[in-house]
Protein backbone atom coordinates (compact mmCIF):
# COMPACT_ATOMS: atom_id res chain seq x y z
CA UNK A 1 0.00 0.00 0.00
CA UNK A 2 2.84 2.83 -0.87
CA UNK A 3 0.08 4.10 -3.06
CA UNK A 4 0.17 7.94 -2.78
CA UNK A 5 -2.30 9.79 -0.65
CA UNK A 6 -3.07 13.63 -1.30
CA UNK A 7 -3.95 16.22 1.39
CA UNK A 8 -4.53 19.82 1.46
CA UNK A 9 -5.76 22.00 4.14
CA UNK A 10 -6.39 26.23 4.27
CA UNK A 11 -8.26 28.09 6.37
CA UNK A 12 -12.03 28.81 5.60
CA UNK A 13 -12.90 31.66 8.01
CA UNK A 14 -12.52 30.36 11.97
CA UNK A 15 -11.59 26.62 11.08
CA UNK A 16 -9.13 24.88 8.52
CA UNK A 17 -10.85 22.95 5.58
CA UNK A 18 -9.31 19.43 5.14
CA UNK A 19 -9.36 17.52 1.83
CA UNK A 20 -8.09 13.96 1.81
CA UNK A 21 -7.81 11.73 -0.99
CA UNK A 22 -6.55 7.83 -0.30
CA UNK A 23 -5.87 5.07 -2.90
CA UNK A 24 -7.74 2.60 -1.93
CA UNK A 25 -9.53 -0.61 -4.32
CA UNK A 26 -12.63 -0.75 -0.99
CA UNK A 27 -13.02 -4.04 -2.09
CA UNK A 28 -16.81 -5.02 -0.86
CA UNK A 29 -16.47 -8.77 -1.61
CA UNK A 30 -19.42 -8.62 -4.01
CA UNK A 31 -17.28 -8.04 -7.14
CA UNK A 32 -16.23 -10.79 -9.31
CA UNK A 33 -13.06 -10.60 -11.35
CA UNK A 34 -12.91 -11.52 -14.77
CA UNK A 35 -12.81 -15.37 -13.87
CA UNK A 36 -16.40 -14.80 -12.04
CA UNK A 37 -14.31 -15.55 -8.53
CA UNK A 38 -15.47 -13.69 -6.22
CA UNK A 39 -12.70 -10.91 -4.93
CA UNK A 40 -12.38 -10.74 -1.29
CA UNK A 41 -13.52 -7.86 1.25
CA UNK A 42 -10.72 -5.58 1.63
CA UNK A 43 -11.30 -1.73 2.52
CA UNK A 44 -10.19 1.03 5.07
CA UNK A 45 -11.94 0.90 8.49
CA UNK A 46 -10.37 3.20 9.91
CA UNK A 47 -9.27 6.66 9.82
CA UNK A 48 -8.07 9.14 12.04
CA UNK A 49 -7.10 12.80 11.85
CA UNK A 50 -4.87 14.78 14.11
CA UNK A 51 -4.45 18.53 14.82
CA UNK A 52 -1.26 18.96 15.87
CA UNK A 53 -0.90 15.94 17.55
CA UNK A 54 -4.35 16.20 19.40
CA UNK A 55 -7.27 13.69 17.98
CA UNK A 56 -10.36 15.67 16.17
CA UNK A 57 -11.70 13.24 13.94
CA UNK A 58 -11.93 8.86 14.61
CA UNK A 59 -13.65 7.61 11.14
CA UNK A 60 -15.04 4.08 10.94
CA UNK A 61 -15.76 2.46 7.54
CA UNK A 62 -17.96 0.01 5.65
CA UNK A 63 -17.22 -0.96 2.14
CA UNK A 64 -19.41 1.23 1.08
CA UNK A 65 -16.92 3.88 1.36
CA UNK A 66 -16.20 4.38 -2.41
CA UNK A 67 -13.02 3.56 -4.36
CA UNK A 68 -9.87 5.65 -3.68
CA UNK A 69 -12.01 7.09 -0.96
CA UNK A 70 -12.38 10.99 -0.22
CA UNK A 71 -12.68 12.59 3.08
CA UNK A 72 -13.18 16.12 3.86
CA UNK A 73 -13.78 17.66 7.55
CA UNK A 74 -13.23 20.85 8.85
CA UNK A 75 -11.19 21.83 12.28
CA UNK A 76 -12.36 24.78 13.74
CA UNK A 77 -9.82 27.02 16.07
CA UNK A 78 -7.12 25.61 13.70
CA UNK A 79 -4.37 28.47 12.34
CA UNK A 80 -1.72 28.38 9.79
CA UNK A 81 1.16 26.91 10.22
CA UNK A 82 -0.70 23.82 11.91
CA UNK A 83 0.02 20.79 11.54
CA UNK A 84 -3.07 18.12 10.21
CA UNK A 85 -2.47 14.23 9.93
CA UNK A 86 -4.61 11.58 8.65
CA UNK A 87 -4.02 7.67 8.98
CA UNK A 88 -5.85 4.86 7.78
CA UNK A 89 -5.85 0.88 8.86
CA UNK A 90 -7.13 -1.38 6.62
CA UNK A 91 -9.07 -5.00 7.28
CA UNK A 92 -6.23 -6.07 5.71
CA UNK A 93 -3.87 -4.58 8.77
CA UNK A 94 -2.41 -2.29 6.18
CA UNK A 95 -1.56 1.55 6.87
CA UNK A 96 -1.15 4.76 5.56
CA UNK A 97 -0.90 8.40 6.74
CA UNK A 98 0.06 11.83 5.53
CA UNK A 99 0.25 15.14 6.91
CA UNK A 100 0.17 18.94 6.30
CA UNK A 101 0.51 22.02 6.87
CA UNK A 102 -2.24 24.14 6.97
CA UNK A 103 -2.54 27.11 4.53
CA UNK A 104 -3.42 30.88 5.31
CA UNK B 1 -13.64 -52.63 21.82
CA UNK B 2 -17.39 -50.67 22.14
CA UNK B 3 -16.58 -48.76 25.00
CA UNK B 4 -12.94 -47.38 23.93
CA UNK B 5 -15.15 -46.20 20.86
CA UNK B 6 -17.53 -44.52 22.45
CA UNK B 7 -14.85 -42.68 24.27
CA UNK B 8 -13.09 -41.42 21.33
CA UNK B 9 -16.37 -40.11 20.22
CA UNK B 10 -17.05 -38.34 23.54
CA UNK B 11 -13.54 -36.96 22.86
CA UNK B 12 -13.99 -35.77 19.23
CA UNK B 13 -17.33 -34.66 20.33
CA UNK B 14 -15.59 -32.21 22.69
CA UNK B 15 -12.73 -31.51 20.50
CA UNK B 16 -14.74 -30.03 17.25
CA UNK B 17 -16.26 -27.18 19.47
CA UNK B 18 -13.06 -26.31 21.34
CA UNK B 19 -11.73 -25.77 17.63
CA UNK B 20 -14.58 -24.22 16.42
CA UNK B 21 -14.19 -21.43 19.03
CA UNK B 22 -10.61 -21.12 18.78
CA UNK B 23 -11.68 -20.14 15.25
CA UNK B 24 -13.73 -18.15 16.10
CA UNK B 25 -11.45 -16.19 18.53
CA UNK B 26 -8.73 -16.28 15.89
CA UNK B 27 -11.06 -14.49 13.64
CA UNK B 28 -11.77 -12.11 15.97
CA UNK B 29 -8.45 -10.94 17.06
CA UNK B 30 -7.97 -10.37 13.13
CA UNK B 31 -10.69 -7.99 13.67
CA UNK B 32 -9.15 -6.29 16.94
CA UNK B 33 -6.46 -3.85 15.38
CA UNK B 34 -9.58 -0.99 15.39
CA UNK B 35 -11.45 -1.97 18.91
CA UNK B 36 -13.76 0.39 18.35
CA UNK B 37 -15.04 -0.68 15.28
CA UNK B 38 -18.78 -0.78 15.04
CA UNK B 39 -18.35 -5.01 13.66
CA UNK B 40 -22.67 -5.29 14.96
CA UNK B 41 -23.74 -2.20 13.25
CA UNK B 42 -21.19 -2.54 9.70
CA UNK B 43 -22.83 -6.57 9.63
CA UNK B 44 -26.29 -5.33 10.16
CA UNK B 45 -27.92 -5.85 6.92
CA UNK B 46 -31.17 -3.70 8.32
CA UNK B 47 -31.38 -0.15 8.74
CA UNK B 48 -32.68 -0.97 12.45
CA UNK B 49 -30.37 -3.13 13.28
CA UNK B 50 -27.64 -0.84 12.17
CA UNK B 51 -29.72 2.05 14.58
CA UNK B 52 -29.90 -0.24 17.18
CA UNK B 53 -25.71 -0.67 17.26
CA UNK B 54 -25.24 2.94 17.42
CA UNK B 55 -27.67 3.53 20.13
CA UNK B 56 -30.25 5.41 18.81
CA UNK B 57 -33.12 6.01 20.42
CA UNK B 58 -36.02 8.55 19.65
CA UNK B 59 -34.27 10.55 17.06
CA UNK B 60 -35.58 13.68 16.09
CA UNK B 61 -35.75 14.72 12.22
CA UNK B 62 -33.49 18.31 12.46
CA UNK B 63 -33.61 21.09 10.32
CA UNK B 64 -30.23 21.82 11.51
CA UNK B 65 -28.76 18.90 9.45
CA UNK B 66 -27.90 19.41 5.54
CA UNK B 67 -27.29 17.03 3.69
CA UNK B 68 -26.04 17.44 0.59
CA UNK B 69 -26.26 14.32 -1.68
CA UNK B 70 -26.91 14.64 -6.02
CA UNK B 71 -30.72 14.00 -6.44
CA UNK B 72 -29.87 11.39 -9.50
CA UNK B 73 -26.78 10.02 -9.09
CA UNK B 74 -25.72 8.34 -12.28
CA UNK B 75 -23.23 6.39 -10.98
CA UNK B 76 -23.72 4.62 -7.94
CA UNK B 77 -19.96 3.65 -6.85
CA UNK B 78 -19.12 7.26 -6.67
CA UNK B 79 -21.52 9.29 -4.70
CA UNK B 80 -20.47 12.58 -2.76
CA UNK B 81 -22.48 13.48 0.42
CA UNK B 82 -21.79 15.51 2.76
CA UNK B 83 -23.18 16.01 5.74
CA UNK B 84 -22.88 19.46 8.07
CA UNK B 85 -24.76 19.40 11.35
CA UNK B 86 -25.43 23.13 13.13
CA UNK B 87 -26.91 21.81 15.86
CA UNK B 88 -24.15 22.60 18.97
CA UNK B 89 -21.99 19.95 20.56
CA UNK B 90 -22.04 17.73 17.93
CA UNK B 91 -20.27 14.74 18.98
CA UNK B 92 -20.70 12.45 15.97
CA UNK B 93 -22.17 11.78 12.68
CA UNK B 94 -23.18 8.67 11.07
CA UNK B 95 -24.69 7.81 7.78
CA UNK B 96 -26.66 5.29 6.38
CA UNK B 97 -27.84 4.31 3.03
CA UNK B 98 -31.20 1.98 3.95
CA UNK B 99 -31.19 -0.18 1.05
CA UNK B 100 -27.52 -0.86 0.65
CA UNK B 101 -26.87 -4.71 1.52
CA UNK B 102 -25.26 -3.32 4.65
CA UNK B 103 -27.36 -0.05 5.30
CA UNK B 104 -24.20 1.74 7.70
CA UNK B 105 -21.59 3.10 5.39
CA UNK B 106 -19.56 4.89 8.20
CA UNK B 107 -19.29 6.99 11.45
CA UNK B 108 -17.37 9.98 12.39
CA UNK B 109 -16.54 10.86 15.45
CA UNK B 110 -15.64 14.76 16.27
CA UNK B 111 -13.26 15.79 19.30
CA UNK B 112 -11.29 18.98 20.12
CA UNK B 113 -12.50 21.26 18.18
CA UNK B 114 -13.52 19.41 14.82
CA UNK B 115 -16.86 20.71 13.30
CA UNK B 116 -19.75 19.12 12.62
CA UNK B 117 -19.39 18.24 9.09
CA UNK B 118 -18.02 15.47 7.17
CA UNK B 119 -17.50 15.03 3.18
CA UNK B 120 -16.75 11.85 1.37
CA UNK B 121 -17.85 9.58 -1.25
CA UNK B 122 -20.49 6.32 -0.76
CA UNK B 123 -21.37 3.53 -2.87
CA UNK B 124 -25.15 2.87 -3.70
CA UNK B 125 -26.12 -0.23 -4.70
CA UNK B 126 -29.49 1.16 -5.86
CA UNK B 127 -31.81 4.01 -5.47
CA UNK B 128 -32.21 4.56 -1.55
CA UNK B 129 -33.07 6.98 1.27
CA UNK B 130 -29.39 8.29 2.57
CA UNK B 131 -29.74 9.00 6.41
CA UNK B 132 -27.14 10.92 8.43
CA UNK B 133 -27.37 10.37 11.77
CA UNK B 134 -26.53 13.36 14.67
CA UNK B 135 -25.01 13.05 17.96
CA UNK B 136 -25.10 16.03 20.24
CA UNK B 137 -25.65 16.46 23.86
CA UNK B 138 -26.18 12.33 24.04
CA UNK B 139 -29.23 12.88 21.88
CA UNK B 140 -29.94 11.72 18.53
CA UNK B 141 -30.98 13.67 15.25
CA UNK B 142 -32.25 12.76 11.91
CA UNK B 143 -31.56 13.89 8.26
CA UNK B 144 -33.00 11.70 5.57
CA UNK B 145 -32.66 12.50 1.44
CA UNK B 146 -33.26 9.87 -1.48
CA UNK B 147 -31.20 9.78 -4.41
CA UNK B 148 -31.79 7.88 -7.43
CA UNK B 149 -29.46 5.87 -9.04
CA UNK B 150 -29.05 5.73 -12.64
CA UNK B 151 -27.72 1.92 -13.86
CA UNK B 152 -26.19 2.07 -17.31
CA UNK B 153 -28.12 5.53 -18.19
CA UNK B 154 -31.06 3.73 -18.86
CA UNK B 155 -32.94 6.09 -16.19
CA UNK B 156 -34.39 5.40 -13.12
Amino acid sequence: MAEPMKIRAKMDGDAADVKVLMSHPMETGQRKNEKGDLVPMHFIQSVIATHNGKLVLDAQWSQAVARNPFLGFRVKGAKAGDKITVSWTDTAGDKGSIDSVVAA
Amino acid sequence: MQQIRRRLLKAIGSVIPLAAAAGAGLLRAGDAFAATWNKAGFDAKAAADALKSLGVTGAQPSKDIVLTTPDIAENGAQVPVTVTSKIPNTQSISIIVEKNPFPLSSTYDFSSGADGYVSTKLKLGQTSNVVAIVKADGKFFTATKEVKVTIGGCGG
